[in-house]
């Protein structure tokens, strides 16, 4: 444990094979992604305070919302459950370092390309028809024929991100398949590594179709094929297939770690074990199995054959039956138990209640007659944001005020951590609730003006929207805090329920190079 | 000290929208809620909106509430010795067969309305509908009415940049120079295109929402109850002014109906007839810049702006090459038939008014080229000459 010798300074970072270095790379590259796409959604409900054109001319707006999207679901959130992969899947298992730490080390370094190229369209020297302005799910044929030159910036930076992925699924598969601890079966896994290697298995399946979806892309803009062009044969509605097969998944990628996370927060804090770790795993499984099975609930309004519009509405439907599981599981885990509410516990029980709201207005877009209504409204707006940002932001945030001792060895202020909750669960709800009503009144997605009637609601959700980055910026002060030496040492065991090898066998901070003899898993 | 004010406004409004306009009758519908509109399609929509509204309540309500139980009760100073089980086999079966139950229930209900919003047979008569950055086509395809049919807001109501705050019409955003005309009673089947991308036309009140995709065509229907002025938007991401291309429908007896299909016809021979008169003439620069200044207004300056200037994608026009060195019949076909992101005028604009703009932008911003462009030579080059 004593030969942590490593370069230092920028040499430390750039050719780290560290998977703990890797891992806190990825953590602050998605926290800086988190501000830059946060400042876009400030951008967006600055526009939209009131009725009229304030600040932006439409079509800048139509980019603020797609670079937003981008960022927020390529940037910020997969990098940070990557970075948490990173951290604790090998603790986890008790193997000293990822499978493939070259790759790992290589996997980071894509991405500041990627983005990089995606926000050079932002530069107006580079680009004077700006940035791509489609959308975050780039319909075809506004993105092919009718896109902007930085369109094909976008595309090399959606395939840099698509390979940077699979490559961290390939090694998070790799890792979990043949570095466990000896007597650590599949079945005493911790749940956190469950559901990331199933959001691996989704990653290797959908990033590629991803990629084929850029490339049809690429050859209809520039090479005269036409997947989407009804004129030379193809079809639009074909790129909204291809899109969903993948986004549909993709969404699961988005929670499913998530999810885990709120499987070792609530039993520790609940001094309980988890409630039902084999149907949890199950649920896990299946909601992943069905992801791929339901990608056309996204597109009821395409025209589809009433065949279809019943078969997706039903497949989607069932979905509610493994999530309905999950967050019964959870509950049922604090029910007799010795429940404390640190900040951890306090992110983990919002992220189960508002993701609660996020699934039962799910239900409701699954109803195909009335999803008609809902669809490409405020109210789907308002539904994907409750379990984006409480589900899987919230999630990210439990994860590292719980496993910030760990990693640093100090602990952070918990009264801040608390000042930190308790502002962004009001802020959250005055962003995104006021969104279900105005939907369903009638306002529809994308659109940077509307009718007085719309009035209140919007100019609550940009109140709360402001509060809500501002609430961010105390989040990056309780960290660095915490890293400077926080309110003093951790223990090792750091939580009094916490159970698993990071717990129980590594010192608080985890040292540089650790298990490098595997524990003993009973 | 105006953002404050603002807030404080935007706070103010919403307080008192909580605490009276929940219980105020809305003069049109409600805006915390889906509206039970005007067709029996858009009442059972509603219906089953609500039913499942309340079944989520229901269902969301029972976790919330075992979730404050267990939070107060098993606290640790209230409850210092947790339990250690696990699982139960018995439990987790009851959730999981207890949510099939509810879903099968609400699927059944769900399952026939989708089968009947499906079902465009037997319809009274048809519409075509094409969408197009940033308007809508309507052909009455039992008549041969055709209209284009735009936002009526003017510009300065909703350009604000300067942040004085505009004074706006009650239907700001939601009005258009032409509307739809509908009989009630009668099913009326709507046949949905684009030219250029992707829109979808929604009609809340009618319960309609369909997407309209160039080269393809899709069916939807509706059977108006009550007469009235129904509003709706553009619901799928357009391009720029994707937020400013509404619909409206004005739906009558099938008396004043037919009254208006009369008239739409006999106004439409007289403007066919006066068109190929004006065809034949030759007008002075002052007339095509006055004529061209109302067509570029109406129908260029939302994309090449106003000044001519252009904006983001939309290329200028003031001391381009197009407009000024490049050849009149080069510029004046561009409009004629658009090209790539440029739409196509033939059939929006009269030869006139065609030759009226082209003209202006040829001579507005100081483009000054002393050029004109008439109608005769408008329809030669539409003939291929």
């Amino acid at each position: 444990m004593a030969h942590d010798h490593h370069p230092t300074g920028i040499k430390r970072w750039l050719f780290t094979t560290n998977h703990k270095d890797i891992g806190t790379m990825y953590l602050w590259f998605a926290f800086i992604m988190f501000l830059v796409g946060g400042l876009m959604a400030l951008g967006i409900r600055a526009e939209l305070f009131q009725p009229g054109l304030q600040f932006w001319e439409p079509n800048f707006f139509n980019s603020l919302t797609t670079l937003h999207g981008l960022i927020m679901v390529f940037g910020a959130v997969m990098p940070a459950f990557v970075g948490l992969a990173n951290w604790l899947i090998p603790i986890q298992v008790g193997a000293p370092d990822m499978a493939l730490p070259r790759m790992n080390n290589f996997s980071f370094w894509i991405l500041p390309f990627a983005f990089t190229l995606l926000l050079l369209s932002l530069v107006p020297q580079l680009f004077p028809d700006g940035p791509p302005n489609f959308g975050w799910t780039f319909y075809a044929p506004l993105s092919t024929k009718f896109g902007p030159a930085s369109t094909d910036f976008f595309i090399f930076g959606v395939h840099l991100m698509g390979i940077s992925s699979i490559m961290g699924a390939i090694n998070v598969i790799v890792t979990v398949f043949n570095m466990r601890a000896p007597g650590m079966t599949l079945m005493k896994m911790p749940m956190f590594v469950w559901t990331w290697v199933i959001t691996a298995f989704l990653l290797i399946m959908v990033m590629p179709v991803l990629a084929g979806a850029v490339t049809m892309m690429l050859t209809d803009r520039h090479f005269g094929t036409a997947f989407f062009d009804a004129a030379g044969g193809g079809d639009p509605v074909l790129f909204q297939h291809v899109f969903w097969f993948f986004g549909h998944p993709e969404v699961y990628i988005m929670i499913l770690p998530a999810f885990g996370i709120a499987s070792h927060i609530i039993p520790t804090f609940s001094r309980k074990p988890l409630f039902g770790y084999a149907s949890m795993v199950y649920a896990t499984a299946s909601i992943a199995f069905l992801s791929f099975i339901v990608w056309a609930h996204h597109m009821f309004t395409t025209g589809m054959p009433v065949a279809g519009e019943l078969y997706f509405m039903i497949a989607t439907l069932i979905i509610a039956v493994p999530t309905g599981v999950k967050i019964f599981n959870w509950v049922a885990t604090m029910w007799e138990g010795s429940i404390t509410f640190e900040t951890p516990m306090l992110f983990a029980l919002a992220f189960v209640i508002l993701f609660t709201i996020g699934g039962v207005s799910g239900v409701m877009l699954a109803m195909t007659p009335v999803d008609k209504q809902y669809h490409d409204t405020y109210f789907v707006v308002a539904h994907f944001h409750y379990v984006l940002f409480p589900g899987a932001i919230f999630g990210t945030i439990a994860a590292v005020y719980y496993w910030i001792p760990k990693w640093t060895g100090f602990m952070y202020n918990e009264f801040l951590g608390k000042v930190h909750f308790w502002l962004s669960i009001f802020f959250v709800n005055l962003t995104f609730f006021p969104m279900h009503f105005s939907g369903l009144a009638g306002m529809q997605r994308r659109v940077p003006d509307y009718n007085m009637m719309f009035e209140s609601f919007n100019a609550l959700s940009s109140i709360g929207a402001l509060g809500l980055g501002a609430t961010q910026l105390l989040f990056m002060y309780i960290v660095i805090n915490c890293i400077k030496g926080g309110q003093g040492k951790a223990t090792d065991q750091v939580w009094e329920g916490a159970e698993g090898l990071e717990f129980t066998h590594l010192p608080s901070p985890a040292p540089y190079h650790s298990f490098d003899v595997a524990p003993e898993v009973k | 000290m105006s953002l404050l004010k603002k807030v404080m406004s935007g706070s103010l409004s919403l307080l008192v929208f909580f605490t009276s306009s929940l219980w105020a009758a809305e003069p049109e519908h409600s805006t915390l809620n889906l509206r039970p509109g005007v067709t029996d399609t858009s009442q059972a929509v509603f219906d089953l909106h609500m039913e499942v509204v309340w079944i989520m309540f229901a269902v969301a309500g029972l976790v919330f509430a075992a979730i404050l139980f267990a939070v107060i009760r098993f606290r640790k100073s209230a409850n210092p010795n947790p339990a250690k089980f696990s699982h139960s086999t018995t439990l987790e079966i009851i959730w999981t067969v207890i949510p099939i139950i509810i879903l099968v229930w609400l699927a059944k209900p769900a399952i026939s309305l989708l089968l009947s919003i499906e079902d465009t047979s037997k319809s009274d008569m048809t519409v075509q509908i094409t969408g197009l950055q940033w308007k809508w086509k309507y052909t009455y395809l039992d008549n041969g009415i055709e209209f284009y049919s735009s936002l009526s807001t003017p510009r300065e109501q909703y350009v604000d940049y300067d942040k004085q705050g505009t004074e706006k019409g009650p239907n700001y955003l939601l009005e258009v120079d032409n509307e739809v005309v509908l009989p009630i009673g009668k099913k009326v089947r709507f046949l949905m295109t684009a030219e250029d991308v992707i829109h979808a036309w929604w009609v809340p009140d009618f319960a309609v929402k369909m997407d309209a995709i160039p080269g393809f065509i899709n069916e939807a229907w509706t059977r108006i109850n009550e007469p009235g002025i129904y509003r709706g938007v553009c619901a799928e991401l357009c391009g720029k002014d994707h937020g400013f291309m509404p619909i409206v429908v004005r739906a009558v007896t099938e008396q004043e109906y037919n009254a208006w299909v009369e008239t739409k016809l006999a106004e439409k021979a007289e403007a066919d007839r006066l068109a190929a008169e004006a065809a034949l003439k030759s007008f002075s620069m002052d007339d095509l810049m006055a004529e061209g200044k109302k067509v570029y207004d109406a129908k260029c300056a939302s994309c090449h702006m106003p000044n001519g200037e252009g904006t983001g994608p939309f290329p200028a026009l003031k001391g381009s090459a197009l407009a000024t060195t490049g050849s009149p019949d080069d510029h004046a076909r561009l409009v004629i038939y658009g090209k790539g992101m440029m739409p196509k005028f033939d059939d929006q604009l009269t030869d006139v008014e065609l030759a009226a703009v082209v003209t202006y932008e040829r001579n507005a911003w100081g483009n000054n080229t002393g050029q004109m462009m008439q109608p005769g030579r408008i329809s030669e080059l539409k003939a291929g000459n």
